[in-house]
């Protein structure tokens, strides 16, 4: 039995690892010399999907010419330590890989030829040396050269993999290639997209007109009295930026907060009847963009709205523009941002054990003094957490100061009139990008260190038997007082939205009419040409829905592979990577505009005006939403479960596949929705980097908006709506309902005991 | 039952977490064939120890061997062992048949040959007929017996168990750990058993090994682990002891004169000096006796009747002892003056 058992184990679990970890070294050395002698090395700007290279004047076109070619024949050798990077690591494939040597030599070609790429992009620009110490030593103007393009590409990432792979090799992270591989990509690519952009602004402040470090004017554009005057204090002129959004975000945090909770005890703690319709109502703006709520505030209380008409016919007061500044945009941020401390709110009063709560009661203490000294302090760290949130989403907000934001300047917009107004200031815009970002990451900051270990929510995973205490009185009436203004106020605008859309003019001709709806999506049959998009938004709409659809699938791939690296695996400096990835929550889209205009204009990575560059944009803006969905979902998920599957035999990539993600669907929709609904709804960032051939429909309505075009604003608007209703739709459809072709498979226990 | 050369290798391996030291400098070998427990309460880091032979640890320093195959930086999936999970982690979406699959189908086997494998696998653990069932349709000691199945059929060098009686009710636990000693034997396995109930462990062994704070504090079999402890610490662990102090003499040869209260006894000196000694005396080891016959005078304090022996309490010069006498026949109350003798078997001399 001995000897048949040790020989059979020897034909089932062969040296498949090894064999593996050399078909993987290959692969990647594989794509790094087909990047090298085939693909065009540098960017062309016909676009990343146009392959018109193949026959226009490829391989021996200068703009068209692989790595190797450019070397031989357009003499760029500084590209020549790449080739002996890429062939060295040749010399230990066939080595046994637990010789140190192979470890050291793959890190060494890895890291090295890594490092050239990145410093030979930056140094040599279009137009020669890049920087002035550069040109002073080498001469100027010295080569020139494009961005780089997808030879470069797939030698990076060879050159990344070989890292991590060596990595790996030496124990890193339990030795999983895989693991590492993934690691390495994630910080790269957040370096790449989050980092470096956000460190160009600050590089951008830090300059003035002639490109020179000048630290004096630094100083004095974050001091100036633009950002940071209070004479709104004592007299009728405008207090500084800075002080303006601040406020504004003191407000609108306060408004969702309460606004929030009431909605959130209404539909836990009460007998109230259609708690589910409460919650579809308050889900409403989130597939809502942003400013469309500003912009049905408009209709309603604008100077042609239905309110100041009333008024107007009633009682004779002149129509005025009232709504616009502080009210209007306080307003509209508050409808659209209640629904988030909504959603953080329920959960902390789920939170709350009922047992505490009859606790109390039975120490005698009534119901009014039972949720005042127990309930509401138990509750009080989430209510600060639904606080912070509404602050850092009113100072990011865009949208709504834009359409409703008058002569009350806030920081997110005058970011963007620094950039794109008359003046046009680059370096006054970097300087209140950076003020913003201070205030943002000092909220985000605060929430996590100061928050983060203080959550009472007691939910054990144990049975909680008792019976939510009900609400006193006073309380019952002060959420109905402060919640049903909010929803009768919510179906008005909604209302708004779908109705505005069929009418001629609002305020001034309300026929019924389908010409906004034909303006925007008609379309036209020619024998010549067959089928026509004639309507105007139908480019911006298509461009709309592939870029978010492109970008849906990878934001939650990528958020639910970098959740996975936060709750499986152990590595040093997780804390940091951690507080890293979420960090692009906390920066505000507009920044993550001007940072990738400024670092993506020029070369080495060369993508403004192409969709590759919203594409970019999106992931690492919803990521973090991917984030959260996936370590929720997996911190339920026993750990022993991928262990089990690795010790059988599995490499951790198979495992992430057959065992983690079937048992992730919930998460991974939640995940796919967000990501393109966001996507979808997106507007800061966007409208720095959307071009003529990629428009999105946000920065199309929004000049619509601004041309006073409201109707067809307002049609193409309720028509994103449905469209991302029937979307999510579709996606539930897709990914949600195959899990359930088995009996009773979510009452399984999966939960480890000790 | 031969042994053929070393299954586990551990030489000199550490491992950290941060700054703390999980497992430190530890070695030893396993035996194919041999079934070895690490036995230790929680922390002491035989729970380390087991995944690091798995690969789900890697050992921050030190050389790990299977089959006499270095595989100190190997990962898991290329480790030939197998691990029986706490929680038994059986895949909730897949039937038992999938589960039990896994393994053969990862290591690239042609189907037949998997479906062939896995219902072998099911019928060694008596589980033919269960196939198409998911894991939440089976009860707790089935699904137990389908983690064990999953992990027998990929025929691993070693085969690892981590507290796998923890989550099965009392009753079932015992049949269940014979279940699993009867399939080692009859299997040859080479198993690893981690656990911290040492009558589970004396019960399922060949050899324990018992680990404190990180490192081993006493190797062997289970006979040897009980009847001459080596260290204060295993005395405890291991079964009950009164641990007490006596004086030492040591004589020539291997033995010394211990001297208790009034006895004398002769005992293999275990290296110790002469001077200040404990002595891990074993409640049974102490036979109770009227005043008339010679012994430690000692007062009856408590005296708790446990149907098949009863527990005693009993205040004497060297401290308070506990007894387990068998001797139903001679019942003493509470309060009864008593001498104490000592048997031969159940008592020696241990390091602090």
């Amino acid at each position: 039995m001995t000897s048949s058992s040790a020989s059979a184990s020897l034909r089932i679990r062969g040296a498949g690892g090894a064999s593996l970890f050399r078909h993987t070294l290959l692969f990647w050395l594989g794509l790094g010399w087909f990047g090298i002698l085939i693909l065009p090395w540098y960017h062309a700007y016909d676009g990343f999907w146009s392959f018109i290279w193949v026959s226009d004047g490829w391989p021996w076109d200068d703009e068209y010419a692989p790595g190797v070619l450019q070397i031989l024949w357009f003499d760029r050798v500084w590209l020549v330590p790449l080739l002996v990077l890429l062939a060295l690591p040749f010399s230990v494939v066939w080595r046994p890989r637990t010789h140190p040597s192979v470890s050291r030599m793959l890190r060494f070609c890895g890291g090295a030829g890594l490092f050239w790429l990145f410093l030979q992009g930056f140094a040599i620009g279009l137009r020669g040396w890049n920087g002035e110490w550069l040109l002073a030593w080498l001469g100027s103007p010295g080569p020139a050269q494009e961005g780089m393009g997808y030879g470069a590409l797939l030698v990076a990432a060879c050159f990344l993999f070989l890292f991590t792979q060596g990595w790996s090799l030496r124990g890193g992270v339990q030795g999983d290639g895989f693991v590492t591989g993934t690691i390495g990509l994630n910080l790269v690519l957040v370096a790449l997209f989050i980092f470096y952009p956000v460190s160009r602004i600050l590089f951008s402040a830090l300059l003035n007109e002639d490109d020179q470090l000048s630290l004096a004017l630094f100083a004095e554009k974050l001091t100036s009295p633009r950002i940071w005057q209070l004479r709104c204090l004592y007299s009728e002129l405008s207090c500084g930026v800075a002080w303006n959004s601040l406020w504004l975000a003191v407000l609108v945090g306060a408004t969702t907060t309460v606004l929030g909770l009431a909605f959130a005890l209404l539909v836990t703690r009460t007998g109230v009847q259609g708690k589910k319709a409460i919650r579809a109502v308050t889900l409403l703006p989130i597939i809502t963009p942003p400013f469309v709520i500003g912009l049905a505030i408009i209709l309603l209380f604008g100077r042609a709205g239905a309110f100041n008409s009333f008024l107007h016919w009633a009682f004779d007061i002149p129509p005025s523009r009232w709504v616009y500044g502080l009210p209007g945009v306080w307003f509209a941020q508050t409808m659209a941002f209640t629904p988030i401390a909504f959603m953080v709110l329920i959960g902390v009063v789920e939170g709350v054990s009922p047992s505490m709560e009859e606790a109390a009661q039975t120490l005698r203490a009534s119901k009014w003094e039972t949720f005042r000294t127990v309930s509401l302090p138990l509750m009080r760290p989430g209510i600060a957490n639904a606080f912070l949130l509404g602050f850092i989403e009113s100072l990011a907000d865009f949208g709504n100061p834009l359409v409703l934001g008058g002569s009350y300047e806030v920081l997110s917009t005058q970011i963007f009139f620094a950039i794109a107004g008359a003046q046009s200031d680059q370096g006054m815009a970097a300087v209140l990008a950076l003020v913003l970002l201070g205030f943002t990451l000092t909220t985000f900051w605060i929430q996590r260190r100061w928050l983060g270990q203080k959550s009472y929510v007691s939910v054990t995973g144990k049975g909680d038997a008792g019976v939510p205490v009900q609400l006193p009185r006073r309380v019952l009436w002060g959420i109905g007082s402060i919640a049903a203004p909010f929803v009768v106020l919510s179906v008005t605008l909604y209302g708004m939205i779908l109705f505005g859309g069929f009418v001629e003019s609002w305020g001034y001709k309300h026929n019924f009419t389908l010409k906004h709806y034909a303006d925007a999506f008609a379309l036209g049959w020619s024998d010549e040409f067959g089928l026509m998009w004639q309507g105007a938004a139908w480019n911006s709409f298509w461009t709309t829905l592939q870029i978010s659809g492109i970008s849906a699938p990878l934001t939650a791939g990528l958020g639910l592979l970098t959740a996975w690296l936060l709750t499986r695996q152990r590595f040093a400096g997780k804390d940091v990577f951690e507080f890293v990835t979420m960090l692009s929550f906390a920066i505000p889209g507009t920044i993550i505009g001007i940072g990738y205009i400024l670092a993506f204009n020029v070369p080495p990575v060369e993508i403004t005006g192409t969709g590759v560059i919203l594409v970019v944009c999106f992931i690492f803006r919803n990521m973090p939403t991917g984030i959260r969905a996936g370590v929720a979902s997996m911190a339920q998920l026993d750990p022993s479960l991928d262990e089990a599957s690795l010790t059988l035999g599995a490499p951790s990539g198979t495992t992430l596949r057959k065992i983690l993600l079937p048992l992730l669907r919930p998460a991974l929709i939640a995940a796919l929705v967000f990501s393109f609904v966001r996507a979808m709804t997106a507007i800061s960032a966007v409208i720095f980097l959307v071009s003529a051939d990629y428009d999105m429909a946000t920065s199309y309505i929004l000049g619509r908006v601004e041309n006073a075009d409201y109707g067809l604003a307002i049609a193409y608007s309720s028509v994103l709506i449905v469209v991302m209703l029937l979307v999510i739709g579709l996606i539930q459809a897709a990914v949600g309902k195959r899990q359930l072709g088995r009996r009773h498979s979510e009452t399984v226990n999966l939960g480890g005991a000790g | 039952m031969t042994s053929s050369g070393t299954a586990v290798e551990f030489q000199n391996v550490t491992k950290a977490f941060g700054t703390v030291k999980a497992v430190r400098d530890v070695s030893f070998q396993i035996q194919s064939g041999e079934l070895v427990t690490l036995l230790g309460p929680s922390g002491c880091g035989k729970t380390t120890t087991l995944r690091m032979i798995a690969g789900l640890e890697m050992a921050t320093s030190g050389k790990i061997l299977i089959g006499g195959r270095d595989v100190t930086r190997l990962p898991a999936t290329d480790r030939d062992v197998s691990m029986v999970f706490q929680s038994y982690a059986l895949f909730p979406h897949m039937s038992v048949m999938q589960n039990v699959g896994y393994g053969l189908t990862m290591s690239k086997l042609p189907k037949p040959e998997v479906e062939e494998r896995a219902q072998a696998g099911l019928k060694l653990v008596g589980l033919s007929g269960y196939e198409q069932r998911l894991p939440s349709e089976l009860s707790g000691g089935q699904q137990q017996r389908v983690a064990v199945a999953r992990a027998l059929v990929l025929e691993p060098e070693v085969l690892l168990f981590d507290e796998p009686l923890s989550n099965l009710d009392a009753k079932l636990r015992r049949h269940v750990r014979e279940e699993i000693r009867d399939l080692q034997q009859e299997l040859n396995l080479t198993v690893v058993y981690v656990t911290h109930d040492q009558e589970e462990a004396l019960a399922v062994s060949d050899r324990i090994i018992v680990m404190k704070e990180a490192v081993i504090a006493q190797e062997g079999t289970p006979h040897q682990l009980y009847e001459t402890p080596q260290s204060r610490f295993v005395a405890d662990f291991i079964g009950d002891s009164n641990l007490v102090t006596g004086q030492l003499e040591v004589a020539v040869g291997d033995t010394g004169t211990v001297q208790l209260a009034d006895l004398s006894l002769v005992l293999p000196h275990q290296g110790l000096l002469s001077g200040s000694v404990t002595v891990a005396i074993r409640p049974e080891a102490i036979r109770l006796q009227p005043p008339t016959e010679p012994g430690i005078p000692g007062t009856v304090r408590k005296a708790t009747y446990l149907g098949g022996h009863m527990d005693y309490t009993v205040e004497t010069p060297l401290g308070e002892l506990f007894v387990m006498d068998p001797l139903m026949e001679a019942v003493h109350e509470a309060g009864t003056e008593v001498h104490l003798q000592l048997k031969r078997r159940g008592v020696s001399l241990v390091r602090d």
